[in-house]
């Protein structure tokens, strides 16, 4: 899409929306949203940028090899905070048991592990949006 | 005949859909069956027990944390799927002969 409109208001837009995703993911624990709605949100940036800037510069921003660190790196986060639990309390992925900290209810650092899951989730299915929408535009134009 | 005969399939399915819909408990039934002791555990216990306001954030990565694993996992083996079919494409200039014309 050759558009100076168009790339320009992308330009200006993608940040905010990026912006707008890590505020959900990070206050999933506290109003509506979390890791799906915000990792979601990320996703779509880049899927923005694939449209309007085309397949080669959006390789530059989101690689393969970087989908590939994002899409393990969010499950072995999910898998490891699950492990803690396993080691210190016994059972696989418990809370307050395992000892996580989970401070004034409300604020922005509590709820013990499940911001720490929240941020797994979204670096998950922020990678999940753009690798597949990446290699099926790549099957397309190649 | 045949569409006569499907015809009437179809409507009596939506009239036994119909009368299933409405024998089905209202919105703020409290006699509802999905409206039991674990609902109201999640309700009143949530807050001491994980410290997260929101309720919904609560069950999905506190009670029932496993299942979300298992939600990421499903996300994960798509990605794998997609990705080891079409990459080897991606990555030869033209491997099926003249497929793209």
């Amino acid at each position: 899409m050759d558009d100076l409109i168009v790339k320009t208001v992308v330009r200006i837009i993608i940040p905010f929306v990026q912006l707008f995703g890590i505020y959900i993911i990070l206050h999933g624990h506290v109003s509506p949203g979390g890791g799906f709605a915000g990792g979601t949100l990320i996703g779509t940036s880049f899927i923005l940028y694939t449209l309007v800037f085309g397949i080669g510069p959006a390789k530059k921003k989101f690689s393969h090899r970087m989908s590939e660190f994002a899409e393990s790196g969010g499950i072995i986060l999910y898998l490891a905070i699950g492990v803690v639990g396993m080691v210190v309390a016994g059972s696989f992925l418990t809370n307050a048991e395992a000892g996580f900290p989970l401070g004034e209810a409300g604020s922005l650092l509590s709820g013990g592990m499940i911001p720490l899951l929240m941020i797994g989730i979204g670096i998950k299915v922020a990678s999940t949006m753009v690798t597949l929408f990446h290699t099926l535009i790549e099957e397309e134009t190649s | 005949m045949r569409k006569k005969l499907t015809g009437f399939v179809f409507v009596a399915l939506f009239a036994i859909l119909s009368i299933n819909i409405m024998r089905m408990p209202g919105i703020f039934d409290e006699t509802a069956p999905a409206y039991n002791e674990a609902t109201r555990h999640y309700l009143e216990q949530s807050v001491e027990e994980t410290g997260a306001v929101n309720v919904i954030a609560a069950v999905l990565t506190d009670y029932r944390a496993f299942d979300t694993l298992g939600e990421t996992i499903v996300l994960f083996t798509a990605i794998v799927a997609v990705v080891s079919i079409l990459r080897p494409f991606a990555k030869k200039k033209d491997p099926v002969g003249d497929r793209n014309g």
